[in-house]
């Protein structure tokens, strides 16, 4: 046996002769004048592949995947944003038809190895006094924690007879505003802790105290800022299958997270990691939300392990309100510092952020918001500090954008208010201001979470302003005000700029593997939550392999498929996996190649990939196809394999990077208030973005126009309400408003593309930049179309109460109204 | 808990189910009858994910109970693409004007434009976005939406033309 060589086996043979010799001449007449090797795929709006079965009612979200015998599981939550609790009655509810079980956190002692859980994915033992705990029992401190876990054998049993749990309670001394918290001698959110001060962060560079002494102007301004929620439409959901086979444990979960579900998961569990698999399904929107790992993720794969039974839970919407993390609220006191010429000298301030009542992750949220404040401007000299204070609400994380449009809000306000105390115009202001061309890549003096310096890495900011404007008619603008005003209507336009750091590190897996089929399967740690990441992949697959993007299947957040991945955030996936898949797929083509040369005896340089095929460049129709290639690859048993090659057709990438790549935008919006109503509609919006090499423009676009959307929500109408018990009243869609279709004008969108850098890509994030500057952009409009009452907007969103009020302050006492939350 | 034998046509077929009688017709759909593509997003009636048609007419599945729905014609996303596969305009269009991201709210919306398109078969891009302001959609921006549902009722209009 061990004398027959690869170029023997019977496949090979077969294949040479006829079938060979068809396909090839069949593929090339229909591309006559476009070589198909070099055929564009990369780049084109090529039609998403996730969309037949979307469109069909055929995908395969949490709740869509029927498993025998599950039960459904409901959660008794807290009712008061700060209480012990003194007694928890169960067994009314365990009597109740349909339940199995209504289990404690005791009750899960058994088959967990900590009562709380790990702060992100570094092991069980990693909990801290603010990672939040799997059921709490002993004391409260947000409405909506979760307390009991009930499982019967319908949902609306479950959920009966979470309501019949008696529950009793102490009330203690509730802390519903950060900045109150953040005093020595506030009442402490949970008395295991002895501050509420979670941690303070001072953020900064150069010689701060000296530019505010030689400026010529200080301005100064507070502003309170607030997010509301992700939102997706699809709220969270888990379903846990166990294997009686194995002892292991499936896991479903909607996050953007698996593979940092899965390692927190063996490290609470206790699971062997090879007894455990977490998948995402088809996932109905991230944005933020499902980036943490939350208590009922651990709850109900923990139940099902104590109760050795599947069981699933679907969150509703009054659960999201109450229990998904919000970005909720910011407060900044901010000093600017400039010449004569409004030229930036400094920068100077505080920052107390709301942090809810547990950390389940680190806090890069207002880290964020503290490095990204100079955006895409030079300040010379920065200094913030930062206070993270605990609260009795539901806990802060990111949401779209985390915490870079507070960040762009703050420094636009700042330069807002540089223009109105100068008289200059707020374009002018940041043109003498943004990084120009011939200073990139500028490096600021600040780290990123990695440790790796923050370089704004390429793109023209001036001329992405100049274009904006000049497209939005920046200049008439006066002219057209002066004749709105003329006839009773108050006009404004309002312009931001923005950069948003994308590609976060530190790699993520791309794993290209073509079957004997010639199908090709891309694997990877990213996470599809309706992006189109997986349409994005497999062209980038597609280019390399020279096969259309439909012969290749993405299988995203599987942590069996991929055994490492990092997930979805960040605006990342596209340059991390993007550059993974790439380079994977260009082993691939090479390896295709290197054994198609061995197997038909034709020197590698002689050999070229077209149409799925490695085919002779002086005679096509000796060729073999990547389907055949990765069948002599398989090996077959005894037989001798080529000493060059290595078995499989396939490549695994983990491309990785410390730094991030830069993409910027500048916004212009024109809004028209009506004064009386304190309503604001806007009028036009452009929109100018460089996000790098696009790899599928449709998608891009998309994205964007999402991103501007939430944007516009932030500014206009999305408010989460508390009361000052820190009860939640906005719990309904009806009270918390998204916004709807007609609060949309038409948008205009304006790029450039000015490739990255940084990746083989060239590529740029896209889901958040498109959501960063939309608040101050609108803003500055507001602010500018109620000129005629000289009013100052210190906050977003801004709700048309409060714009009503403001105006009507301005016309009582004509000066400067200004609010302040 | 009560039961009740209910008959109703579920995208032109007769179904008899026997259904708990506080089962939501969007709950019977998706776990009575396995039609999982109808969404349900709020379950209090205000962002449209679980809009079918009954009768022709758009209503909220999630605020209707399932026997509510004895005797009446009940459309859903399953039904709208031809027998054969064929996919309806709209399908197509979303698909050519990328309306659709997570795929969540899309069932929804296209069955509210399926109504729409039906009973406007020239709408304005205004009355585009009016018929689905009842419609929440967090990934799209509602643009490419509206630009698709133009697009579907181009062709529709021309082919009724043919």
């Amino acid at each position: 046996m061990t004398d027959l060589t690869l170029e023997d086996l019977p496949l090979v043979e077969d294949c040479a002769p006829e079938d060979l010799l068809e396909a090839p001449r069949a593929l090339k007449k229909e591309n006559v004048e476009v070589k198909p090797s070099q055929r564009r795929i990369v780049g084109e709006s090529v039609p998403r592949l996730e969309d037949p079965a979307l469109l069909t009612g055929q995908g395969h979200f949490l709740d869509d995947i029927a498993l025998p015998d599950v039960l459904h599981v409901a959660f008794a939550r807290s009712a008061h944003a700060h209480a012990a609790v003194t007694r928890i009655d169960v067994e009314a509810a365990r009597a109740m038809p349909g339940v199995h079980a209504v289990l404690l956190m005791d009750d899960l002692e058994s088959v967990v190895t900590t009562r709380r859980m790990p702060l992100s994915a570094a092991g069980a033992k990693n909990t801290t006094t603010s990672t939040p705990f799997i059921l709490s029992n002993d004391e409260v401190a947000y409405v909506g924690e979760p307390m009991v876990l009930v499982a019967a054998r319908t949902r609306c049993q479950a959920e009966d007879a979470a309501a019949a749990i008696e529950i009793e309670y102490d009330i203690l001394t509730v802390v519903a505003d950060a900045r109150e918290a953040a005093k020595p001698g506030s009442p402490i959110v949970r008395r295991e802790l002895k501050t509420n001060v979670l941690n303070s962060i001072e953020v900064g560079y150069g010689e701060v105290d000296e530019a505010f002494g030689k400026a010529e102007h200080v301005f100064a301004t507070d502003l309170w800022q607030h997010r509301g929620c992700g939102h997706p439409l699809e709220g969270r959901g888990v379903l846990a299958e166990v294997r009686p086979a194995d002892g292991g444990l499936y896991v479903w979960s909607s996050t953007q997270m698996p593979h940092d579900l899965f390692y927190a998961l063996t490290g609470v569990l206790g699971l062997d990691e090879n007894h455990l698999r977490v998948m995402t399904p088809d996932v109905g929107g991230g944005f933020g939300p499902k980036y943490c790992l939350y208590p009922e993720e651990f709850a109900v794969p923990a139940a099902a392990r104590l109760l050795g039974r599947n069981l699933k839970w679907v969150e509703d919407r009054r659960e999201n309100f109450l229990a998904a993390i919000q970005e909720r609220d910011q407060f900044w006191k901010l000093e600017i510092a400039v010449d004569a010429n409004a030229k930036i000298l400094g920068i100077r301030g505080t920052l107390v952020h709301d942090q809810g009542a547990y950390a389940p992750k680190p806090v890069n949220l207002p880290y964020n918001s503290a490095t990204a404040l100079t955006g895409p401007y030079i300040v010379p000299a920065y200094y913030i500090e930062v206070q993270i204070v605990h609260t009795n609400k539901v806990p802060v994380s990111s949401v779209r954008g985390a915490g870079y449009p507070q960040a762009a809000f703050a420094m636009e306000r700042l330069l807002d208010l540089v223009s109105y105390e100068l008289g200059i115009d707020r374009a002018e202001v940041r043109r003498r201001n943004l990084i120009p061309l011939d200073k990139m890549p500028y490096t600021k003096p600040l780290k990123a979470r990695s440790g790796a310096g923050l370089v704004c890495d390429s793109g023209d900011y001036l001329a992405a302003q100049a274009e904006t404007l000049a497209r939005a008619a920046w200049d008439d603008f006066p002219a057209r005000q002066a004749k709105a005003l003329a006839e009773g209507r108050y006009i404004g336009i309002g312009l931001a700029n923005a950069v948003k750091g994308t590609g976060r590190g530190p790699f993520e897996s791309g794993i290209v593997r073509v079957a004997q089929s010639g199908k090709v399967s891309v694997f990877t740690g990213a996470t599809a939550m309706g992006q189109g990441i997986g349409t994005a992949l497999a062209q980038i697959c597609a280019q390399q392999l020279s096969v259309t993007p439909d012969s290749v299947t993405v299988i995203s957040g599987d942590t069996t498929m991929s055994p490492l991945g990092i997930g979805g955030f960040a605006s990342r996936q596209l340059v991390t996996a993007g550059s993974s898949v790439h380079i994977a797929a260009q082993e691939v083509a090479a390896k295709a190649v290197k054994a198609a040369s061995a197997i038909l005896r034709i020197p590698e340089d002689d050999l070229e990939l077209v149409n799925g095929r490695v085919q002779s460049c002086a005679d096509s129709t000796k060729s073999m196809s990547l389907g055949d290639i990765a069948t002599a690859l398989r090996g077959a048993p005894g037989y001798a394999f080529p000493a060059e090659l290595e078995p499989g057709l396939e490549a695994r990438v983990h491309w990785k990077t410390d730094a991030l790549t830069y993409s910027n935008a500048c916004h212009v919006a024109e809004v028209e208030v009506d004064i009386e109503l304190g309503e604001v509609k806007i009028l036009r919006y452009v929109a100018f973005h460089d996000v790098g090499k696009r790899i599928n423009p449709m998608i891009v676009e998309g994205q964007l126009h999402g991103g501007i959307v939430h944007g516009i929500g932030n500014a206009l109408y999305e408010f989460m309400g508390f009361d000052e018990n820190a009860q939640p009243v906005t719990t309904t869609f009806a009270e918390y408003l998204l916004v709807t279709a007609t609060e949309v004008p038409p948008l205009e969108l304006i790029g450039g593309e000015t490739p990255s850098p940084l990746n083989p890509l060239g590529a740029k994030g896209v889901g958040e930049v498109g959501t960063i500057p939309v608040a101050a952009a609108i803003i500055s409009a507001v602010e500018n179309a109620l000129q005629p009452f000289q009013v100052r907007i210190t906050q977003t969103p801004i709700l048309p109460p409060t714009l009503f009020h403001l105006v009507r302050a301005a016309q009582a006492a004509p000066l400067k109204a200004t609010i302040t939350r | 808990m009560l039961q009740k034998t209910i008959k109703l046509q579920i995208n032109g077929c007769e179904r008899v189910a026997a259904v708990d009688t506080r089962t939501s017709l969007a709950d019977f759909l998706r776990h009575g009858l396995s039609l999982t593509g109808t969404h349900v997003g709020c379950e209090h009636g205000v962002c449209g994910t679980c809009t079918v048609l009954l009768d022709g007419a758009s209503v909220r599945s999630c605020l209707m109970l399932a026997v509510q729905a004895e005797g009446h014609h009940v459309e859903t996303i399953e039904g709208l693409a031809q027998a054969d596969g064929c996919f309806h305009p709209l399908q197509d269009a979303f698909r050519d004007k990328h309306g659709l991201q997570c795929g969540y709210c899309t069932p929804g919306m296209l069955m509210t434009l399926k109504e729409l398109l039906r009973e406007t078969p020239d709408p304005t891009e205004a009355e585009v976005r009016d018929a689905i302001s009842g419609n929440i959609c967090r990934c799209t921006g509602y643009q490419s939406i509206v630009n698709a549902t133009l697009q579907a009722a181009r062709v529709m209009r021309m082919k009724k033309g043919d």
